[in-house]
């Protein structure tokens, strides 16, 4: 498989800060790459440096096999890139600010329209409209719909997602996946877990570091510790319970149950005998597989 | 406050809000008891900003009742001012102040007792793990630290009621859940949790969640007779069914 | 080519879209040139005089019915004592104390040298310098002239060339000039530059086959047109409205306005380089250009009186140049040939600003 897009050993500081440190990864052509990681993990750096915005002071970044320092116009024309803001002009309309930007980009929205069709068409009936009163939903398909004009070989996506709601990510999630058909390479970030499911490919990332690189489901499957969901009646009272417990290696809450990892194979009956010693109520303990987030913490945690 | 409204800190009644000939928030009912985790979810747009901004006494009411604290949101601002705390993911604390003098600043606002403030921010600080950082400018901290100071800064007058606008947007899951437990600890202490979040698994810590479209509240209750209702296996499942019906965006 | 054209036009919207940014564009130029020209005059007008003279004699009566007989002053009374002088001041009854010495006596007598002493309200010291010029000239003009009394004198003699009357309008009219097209078109472009920033669009802009320079170019465009319109109206405006008539080429006045513009364009673009957020870039406009412009370019208060240090700080103030050279071609009449020294300066600080913001423009986000 080509590669698409090549970080070799890169470091960057930002001030006072080490926003990454050694970070290695590739991404195949036509991968849906997911950068997962919470704020100040060095995501946006890393955009940065993949967008030739900045310059690594370690390592070599490569996009489409052009080096984002020496060849940095090569990359420009060939990437379609939409920042952590919706990077729109809000007293444009909707339909001004697509024009504007295939101009930016020597082209016309009749000429790739093909690909943004789909996208597009959900808020064409806005044309009219100024984007600074679109909503969350119809902003950022509009700045895919901008970022898309030019048919980039390699699509960039800061945190397309962060503040929006659920629905409007779910159907998000949708359009890259069409995107992807297209043979375009999606390398996108995002502070919310459950959406690293909808990769081919993720890399946990965490203080500059890159934490693993994986599959969403190897991901999972690497996860080497017992993982025991456990319900009850008071979900809080039974977390301080189980946290005071010798064996227990960690207990995070997860939505309406307790995810408990174990240091030693845990006995589940004798667990669960022991917390309705302890008053506990309505208990349901089963062994399950872990998740991303599962993953993620334990890895953070390490 | 009467004894029979005793545990019910928050009563909306037909609460409406009109911008022009927008409703923005329409017609809206319900009740919050005393030390309950309430989750205020809807799509964006649908208009809970503005509801948010009429309980803190913020935005009057177009129509309809609507009382916090036991105090008239169009006739009391002032004392449910007093009465609640507020927090929101896009300002909380002056990032150009130390976490100190942050906690005092707040503190004084809502009128602590000067040798209170003292003894109790450090109190505060070594339960965050955050006393070595007290001279530290708060922009310098991470993301999930600040967020759960300025939890415990909006909370460190005990208010009646804690308002939270998506407090924990992007910070990373560790610090999500310690968050939480912080609001588990202030709901144990009678304090009564208001809260809005795009994190699903987030509306499953409610004790009981409302979801708003369309300014309007189409289901409201705990998160597991939500699922049963929608015959959905989590809160993200509910979520997409009621708010696909929306028609408007913000 | 097309690609600049959709730039330009885009820039277009957002200043017409901007109700803000169009009031102060077209709004700001207007109202200032009126509001000085009319309203905040510092023309001298009924200025009170009292005077005090101990030795009371025919030319002194003559002279004080000179100075009341002018436009400019009334005479409101006579000190009879010393304390009397103060008092006239102090209480605010007159303006000027103008006291004959006692060897005004023997004026017309061979070696001596009257004297008056002119004793002025100076709480506003530009319309005391003024007023004292007026005065001292009225009273040069009694002596010079024979139906007055004596004849010829040794008094010092002033003549006010250019603006005889002292009009301010002929004064504010090329400060104004300087002042708004610095201001505007500083402050106006490194706005909208630093609000792409901001607001994260120069991110996509940069990530984008675009030339910097280009970008940069279409910004200019549209401010630059709207500069040349400003011009236009306060050309218009002081000929028509303030009756101040342009001497001098009009042509060479427009093309020398026209560097100015391109000028505080530059200065537009150093700013947006350095500044991070539209507030900054503001506060650095007021302070860096608009306040230097307004106190050290001799718009309000002349050059000449400064002291040293700040004469040079003026030096580097391009509004200076700007207003020398515009009173000369505007006001003087006088040829091109006149303001080559001021075109030199302009245009060595468009060279060298244009050249630091190049310098200082990055096609990278550090």
């Amino acid at each position: 498989m080509a590669t698409a897009i090549n970080v070799n050993n890169v470091s960057k500081r930002q001030g006072n800060v080490e926003a990454l440190k050694g970070v290695n990864f590739s991404v195949n052509r036509g991968e849906l790459y997911g950068l997962i990681g919470p704020d100040g993990a060095g995501k946006t750096t890393m955009f940065r440096l993949l967008t030739t915005l900045l310059v690594p002071d370690e390592g070599t970044v490569t996009v489409d096999g052009f080096d984002t320092v020496k060849d940095y116009e090569a990359i420009r024309s060939r990437v379609g890139y939409m920042p952590g803001r919706f990077s729109l002009y809000q007293d444009l309309t909707v339909e001004e600010n697509l024009k504007f930007f295939a101009s930016v980009f020597s082209t016309t929205i009749e000429e790739n329209y093909d690909l943004i069709k789909d996208i597009y068409a959900q808020i064409e009936p806005f044309k009219h409209r100024r984007a600074g009163k679109l909503s969350g939903g119809m902003k950022q398909k509009l700045a895919l719909s901008c970022a898309l004009v030019h048919k980039p070989s390699v699509l960039l996506l800061d945190e397309p997602t962060t503040g929006v709601d659920p629905v409007s990510r779910y159907e998000f999630w949708q359009m890259l996946h069409k995107l992807k058909e297209e043979n375009i390479t999606i390398v996108v970030s995002t502070p919310y877990m459950d959406e690293a499911k909808m990769c081919d490919r993720i890399a946990l990332i965490n203080h500059g570091q890159i934490l693993k690189i994986s599959t969403p489901k190897d991901i999972a499957d690497d996860f080497n510790d017992a993982l025991l969901e456990v319900k009850g009646e008071n979900l809080y009272k039974l977390m301080l319970e189980i946290r005071k417990m010798r064996t227990v290696k960690s207990c995070y809450s997860f939505g309406d149950s307790l995810h408990v990892t174990f240091s030693e194979t845990p006995d589940t009956e004798g667990f669960k005998k022991e917390l309705s010693e302890l008053g506990q109520g309505g208990l349901t303990i089963t062994p399950i597989e872990a998740g991303i987030e599962d993953s993620y913490m334990k890895l953070a945690d390490e | 406050m009467n004894d029979e409204m005793g545990n019910k800190v928050i009563i909306a009644e037909n609460l409406t809000k009109k911008f022009g000939n927008f409703t923005a928030v329409d017609h809206i009912t319900f009740e919050v008891e005393r030390g309950e985790i309430f989750g205020f979810l809807g799509a964006n747009g649908a208009g809970k900003t503005t509801a948010m901004r009429m309980f803190c006494g913020l935005s009057r009411p177009t129509e309809g009742k609507g009382s916090v604290g036991g105090f008239d949101v169009r006739t009391q601002a002032e004392q449910i001012k007093k009465n609640i705390g507020y927090m929101s993911q896009k300002f909380s604390l002056y990032e150009d102040l130390k976490v100190w003098e942050n906690i005092r600043l707040f503190a004084g606002i809502y009128g602590v007792k000067e040798g209170e403030i003292k003894s109790r921010s450090e109190e505060l600080l070594h339960r965050l793990g955050l006393y070595e950082e007290r001279d530290s400018f708060v922009k310098s901290l991470p993301l999930g630290w600040k967020q759960k100071l300025a939890f415990s800064v909006a909370i460190f007058h005990h208010p009646k009621i804690v308002f939270l606008d998506e407090p924990t947007g992007g910070v990373d899951p560790i610090a999500r859940r310690q968050f939480w437990e912080l609001i588990y600890e202030a709901a144990d202490q009678g304090i009564t949790i208001f809260v809005t979040t795009h994190y699903m698994d987030e509306a499953e810590y409610c004790n009981r969640v409302s979801i708003m479209v369309d300014g309007r509240i189409d289901a409201l209750d705990t998160p597991r007779n939500l699922k049963e209702q929608f015959g959905t296996t989590d809160m993200d499942g509910v979520f997409r069914a009621l708010a696909r019906k929306a028609k408007r965006g913000d | 080519m097309k690609k600049m054209l959709s730039f330009i036009r885009k820039e277009f919207y957002h200043i017409f879209r901007d109700k803000r940014t169009m009031l102060i564009l077209i709004g700001m130029p207007m109202v200032q040139i009126i509001l000085f020209g009319f309203a905040i005059s510092n023309d001298v007008k009924n200025v009170r005089v009292a005077y005090y003279a101990p030795h009371y004699n025919n030319d002194i009566q003559k002279l004080v019915a000179k100075i009341d007989a002018n436009d400019y002053f009334i005479v409101v009374g006579k000190c009879t004592t010393k304390e009397d002088i103060n008092h006239a001041l102090l209480s605010g009854k007159a303006d000027i104390v103008a006291y004959f010495d006692r060897d005004f006596s023997k004026i017309g007598k061979k070696g001596s040298t009257p004297t008056v002493n002119l004793i002025i309200d100076a709480c506003d010291p530009n319309m005391a310098t003024m007023e004292s010029t007026i005065l001292t000239q009225v009273i040069n003009d009694y002596f010079k002239n024979p139906a007055g009394g004596t004849g010829a004198l040794l008094v010092p003699h002033t003549r006010l060339l250019y603006n005889p009357s002292m009009e301010s309008s002929y004064n504010f009219v090329p400060g104004i000039m300087g002042l708004i097209l610095m201001v505007i078109c500083a402050m106006m472009t490194s706005i909208s530059i630093v609000r792409e920033k901001e607001v994260g669009t120069m991110e996509v802009l940069l990530v984008s086959p675009s030339r910097p320079m280009g970008i940069i170019f279409a910004k200019m465009v549209p401010y630059f047109t709207i500069s040349c319109l400003n011009l236009a109206t306060i050309l218009v405006l002081s000929v028509f409205v303030l009756k101040l008539p342009i001497a001098g080429s009009l042509i060479g006045l427009i093309l020398f306005a026209m560097l100015y513009i391109a000028l505080a364009l530059a200065f537009g673009l150093l700013i947006s380089t350095i500044m991070k957020t539209q507030v900054s870039a503001m506060l650095v406009s007021m302070m860096g250009l608009l306040m230097p412009t307004m106190l050290l370019s001799g718009m309000i208060y002349p050059v000449e009186n400064m002291p040293a240090i700040l004469q040079w700080i003026s030096a580097v103030i391009p509004a200076r140049w700007f207003i020398t050279a515009v009173r000369k071609v505007m006001i003087q009449g006088l040829p091109m040939a006149a303001i080559v020294k001021e075109i030199a300066v302009i245009g060595g600080m468009l060279i060298i600003i244009t050249g630091l913001s190049l310098k200082n423009f990055k096609k990278r986000l550090e």
